[in-house]
């Protein structure tokens, strides 16, 4: 009696900790890689960042403290690729997030076809950026393109229009590229969340005489808050580091009008050769995304469900 | 009866409504896809005209054939896209299966054995998740360049685990933790280790979470392309997506043969996301993570 009352804890402490080796054995070749490959050139490049930092070889680099920083939070180009970036991620997101939702209710409310759209909503989602990106470059074309040719058919235009040459177009043309690209994956998400809802508030909403915007705005909208935030967060993250999809159609131009703040670390790290410079832009985009990434756990990540 | 009429006519209507409203939706989804398509099926000059042949006069699989049995006259830009198609393969497919083993073991380790930092890698996973590529690069590229691990394919495998491993271990994790917790009590009591729980119970259980990862994970590796911009350029390692940029020569734009491409490198993903598509949206809220 004695000697199991005082073994049986014992065992337990021992086997608990015989699980805390196997956890971390378990966890070794993922943490190996993530140290590796994500967190060594994180702080890797916020150390550079203090760096004048040319690209040719053997240029020694030279600490320079915040110049970098300093160079950029004064210089005019960066605020107004800053204001760019801005401009295409809350247009697209909002898009987005307007079409997707519309898309998923229009799916939720089961017309003839409705299978259909869903699994025509696949198609864009699936077909890579760089692929896209050339499809709706060819559609704009000035010479050829189809924009140009539906327009000109329909008579709305009356000569071909040199679209992506025009500054102010080019980044809504972009926009709606990439729309086209990422409104499936939010119609997706609010769709799968809507087919999940309890239809009984509604019904009794609607028994109490709630018409059906009510019943859209006050009941259906609040459920659907977790998956709105969801695709809102990750879109936004996404859509402020936008690159492969202006690099392919405009590739930043009309004069410099469509390049966003990746676009012009990648030119700076990779063009310019002033990789401190680099360094210390892309420390600014990490910035954005820590705040996003805290936002996102704070909203999203319910560590209850997690143990 | 009369109102049962009513009520009819009411539900007939809306559904008409909404079967209207969604052929917009339908048209601006494929729309562009089969334009796309028609492009690739002509020839340079049928291409080239005012207006539009929008269904091609003479169809050709030309722009097909120049990729996989180029001739003598072909550019180089075609005849090398099938080495490209391949390298894409190849890398994707080792990333996929990589993160599948690494992740699993990791996902188990974090959704199901309670130890002192546990909590703390959890969120530096979902954390790290979040940074973007080119707050890694320019470290990497360093350090590929000093290794002389430039076009090599085994550079891209590496650097794509930074968003494909964090991702899969998330994903992973998800769909563990659905596993029920009584199932590894009753085989922890008849003497099963971690690890046979592990291979014995979890993963045979998660099979479904399993494919969705690695359908996702395929698609987020054969779709990248600013890691892939950096680190390649020769035909030992360059994907699908830098030899499509390439189409868009310096000079001139080699559109159909670009159009073509753009089919190829379209096919396998969505091929994949149809022939899969019930598991895209369990992996679409578990991982939220491919825009």
């Amino acid at each position: 009696m004695t000697t199991t009352s005082q073994s049986l804890p014992k065992r337990h402490l021992s086997l608990r900790q015989q699980d805390a080796r196997i956890a971390w054995l378990l966890l070794v070749p993922s943490l190996i890689v993530i140290l590796g490959v994500t967190l060594w050139p994180v702080i890797s490049t916020f150390i550079l960042s203090f760096y004048n930092a040319p690209t040719g070889i053997n240029q020694a680099r030279t600490f320079v403290g915040l110049a970098n920083y300093i160079e950029m939070l004064s210089d005019q180009t960066f605020w107004e690729t800053i204001g760019r970036t801005v401009y295409f991620t809350v247009v697209s997101v909002g898009l987005e997030l307007l079409l997707g939702l519309s898309v998923a209710q229009l799916i939720h409310s089961h017309p003839w076809g409705w299978q259909f759209m869903r699994f025509s909503l696949i198609i864009p989602w699936a077909v890579p950026t760089i692929v896209n990106g050339a499809m709706w470059r060819w559609i704009y074309s000035a010479d050829f393109g189809a924009l140009n040719g539906v327009l000109m058919q329909f008579g709305l235009i009356k000569h071909y229009v040199s679209w992506l040459s025009m500054p102010d177009m080019a980044m809504n043309l972009v926009i709606v590229a990439d729309v086209w690209h990422t409104m499936p994956f939010v119609a997706l998400i609010l769709q799968a969340a809507l087919a999940t809802l309890p239809g009984e508030l509604e019904e009794a909403a609607a028994v109490d005489g709630a018409n059906a915007f009510q019943r859209f705005w006050y009941i259906r909208l609040p459920q659907l808050r977790p998956a709105i935030l969801v695709a809102l967060i990750v879109r936004t993250v996404d859509a402020f580091r936008v690159f492969d999809i202006v690099y392919i159609i405009t590739a930043g131009g009309p004069a410099f009008k469509t390049i966003t703040i990746t676009y012009l670390t990648y030119l700076y790290s990779f063009s310019y050769g002033k990789q401190g410079t680099g360094a210390a832009l892309s420390f600014l985009i990490s910035i954005f995304t820590i705040i996003m990434a805290f936002v996102y756990i704070r909203f999203l990540y319910k560590p209850e469900e997690n143990q | 009866m009369r109102k049962r009429k009513s009520i009819f006519n009411q539900k007939f209507s809306r559904n008409l409504l909404m079967f209207l409203l969604s052929i917009p939706v339908l048209l601006f989804i494929f729309a562009p896809i089969l334009w796309l398509f028609s492009a690739s099926l002509s020839t340079q000059v049928e291409l080239f005209t005012v207006p539009p042949h929008w269904i091609p006069d003479h169809p050709t699989f030309q722009n097909y054939l120049d990729i996989f049995f180029p001739s003598e006259a072909v550019s180089s830009v075609p005849r090398t896209f099938a080495v490209s198609l391949l390298n894409s393969f190849k890398i994707a497919s080792v990333v996929t299966l990589i993160c599948l083993v690494f992740g699993s073991l990791a996902a188990y380790a974090l959704v199901r054995i309670p130890f002192k930092f546990n909590h703390t890698i959890q969120i530096g996973i979902l954390g790290l998740r979040m940074i973007p590529e080119i707050s890694l690069v320019i470290p990497l590229f360093i350090l590929a360049s000093s290794l002389q691990l430039i076009n090599k394919p085994i550079v891209l495998v590496i650097t794509y685990m930074s968003f494909a491993l964090p991702y899969a271990i998330w994903m992973m994790a998800a769909f563990f933790q659905a596993v029920p917790v009584e199932l590894e009590e009753a085989a922890r009591l008849d003497g099963c280790s971690r690890l046979g729980i592990l291979f014995r119970i979890v993963i045979p259980i998660s099979v479904p979470g399993l494919i969705s990862t690695a359908m996702f994970v395929f698609l987020v590796a054969w779709d990248e392309f600013f890691f892939a911009l950096i680190f390649t350029s020769t035909l030992d390692a360059k994907t699908v997506p830098v030899a499509i940029a390439e189409f868009i020569g310096r000079y001139v734009v080699n559109v159909n043969g670009m159009m073509a491409g753009g089919i190829l490198a379209a096919l396998p993903p969505v091929l994949l996301a149809l022939i899969f598509q019930r598991y895209i949206v369990s992996g679409l809220s578990a991982g939220a993570v491919k825009g």
